[in-house]
């Protein structure tokens, strides 16, 4: 997994966002066991108390377990997946209507330029 | 468990030069801790302190609860900013000369390291560069199962490429009972392995703080709030 950190921001909060991003790819597939926190750690080049954060938050919801015996692993649960998926669309989307706007275009000639865009391939 | 490092009242004095004044400072185990500061700005003279090599002014140091002496330097894991190796020794009698010295030296993981970065072991100190004479330094202070890492400018000579591998080394290496206190002023390189920050100016503590509340609170990265708290 790349991982891509900037230090303006709390490091733990772009890890959630990309362990999330590498759920929603595949990197990471549903039931997969995490490696330890440590080696993880060590991946992204940041502080094991960090990551260590990261998870626990993970954890609280509900995208990751914890095994006591065996580790972390990714959740199972497929709907909870799709559900992430759907928020982290959803986000794009507010994020690209926002972006058009600042270039002048209203959410309907947004929407108008998205669907020919889509229809004519290009 | 009492904190790895206590400081009530440190003051260092030399002729003309105050170099510590009045620290107070107390550093819990099981953190990655970064000792910011421009030049000159006291932060040699607190490792000296810490490892006995220097004896305050006035006040105290405490590492683990005892006066730094024998049974501190069993804890403490120290890199300094020279290279004190002998010429002469091959890198392999280095790792011997350190078995010798220290109890809690893995020797195993030593020779694991050189592997990883390429040295051979059998080269000798003298006929290596100054930036692969530090990663050697390093990997013998690394290689320790110590309570407290003590680093002056790790990571000053080395390229980018061997910096990755120390810091990777470092987060693999300390136990969760380990403090590593980095001293430095190559922040940007280093504050995504900190805990905490400690920045200190003309002998005195400004700061000590969690970075990722200092990137919360302030929304900046440690290094751009250095620049500005030492602008010149």
């Amino acid at each position: 997994m790349q991982w891509e950190l900037d230090s303006e921001r709390p490091v733990y909060i772009q890890l959630i966002e990309q362990i999330q991003a590498g759920i929603i790819s595949g990197v990471f597939k549903p039931g997969d066991k995490l490696p330890s926190v440590r080696d993880l750690a060590a991946e992204a080049t940041v502080n094991p108390n960090t990551m260590q954060k990261a998870l626990s938050e993970l954890e609280r919801i509900g995208l990751v377990y914890a095994n006591r015996t065996s580790g972390r692993f990714i959740t199972s649960d497929e709907a909870m997946i799709t559900k992430l998926k759907g928020q982290s669309a959803k986000e794009q989307i507010l994020d690209f209507i926002e972006r058009m706007k600042q270039l002048g275009f209203s959410p309907e000639e947004t929407l108008a330029l998205v669907t020919d865009i889509v229809k004519n391939g290009r | 468990m009492s904190a790895i490092l206590e400081c009530k009242s440190l003051s260092k004095k030399f002729t003309a030069l105050t170099a510590l004044s009045n620290v107070n400072l107390t550093l819990e185990r099981g953190r990655i801790i970064g000792l910011l500061g421009p030049n000159g700005s006291g932060k040699t003279t607190m490792i000296k302190l810490l490892n006995g090599l220097l004896v305050p002014t006035s006040g105290s140091i405490l590492v683990d609860g005892k006066l730094p002496g024998p049974e501190t330097k069993k804890i403490v894991s120290y890199l300094p900013e020279k290279t004190y190796l002998p010429d002469w020794m091959k890198i392999s009698d280095t790792i011997e000369f350190f078995q010798d010295f220290y109890p809690d030296f893995d020797s195993k993981r030593a020779n694991e390291m050189l592997e990883r970065l390429h040295l051979d072991a059998n080269r000798r100190m003298k006929t290596l560069s100054k930036g692969t004479k530090e990663k050697v330094q390093l990997i013998l202070v690394m290689s320790r199962n110590a309570d407290l890492y003590c680093l002056d400018e790790p990571i000053g000579g080395v390229d980018p490429a061997a910096r990755d591998y120390i810091l990777n080394t470092i987060i693999t290496n300390y136990n969760e009972n380990a403090t590593v206190l980095i001293s430095t002023h190559l922040i940007a390189d280093i504050e995504k392995i900190l805990d905490e920050v400690v920045f200190i100016k003309d002998g005195n503590i400004t700061l000590h703080a969690s970075v990722e509340d200092i990137r919360s609170k302030e929304g900046k990265s440690v290094d751009t709030l250095f620049r500005e708290v030492f602008k010149c």
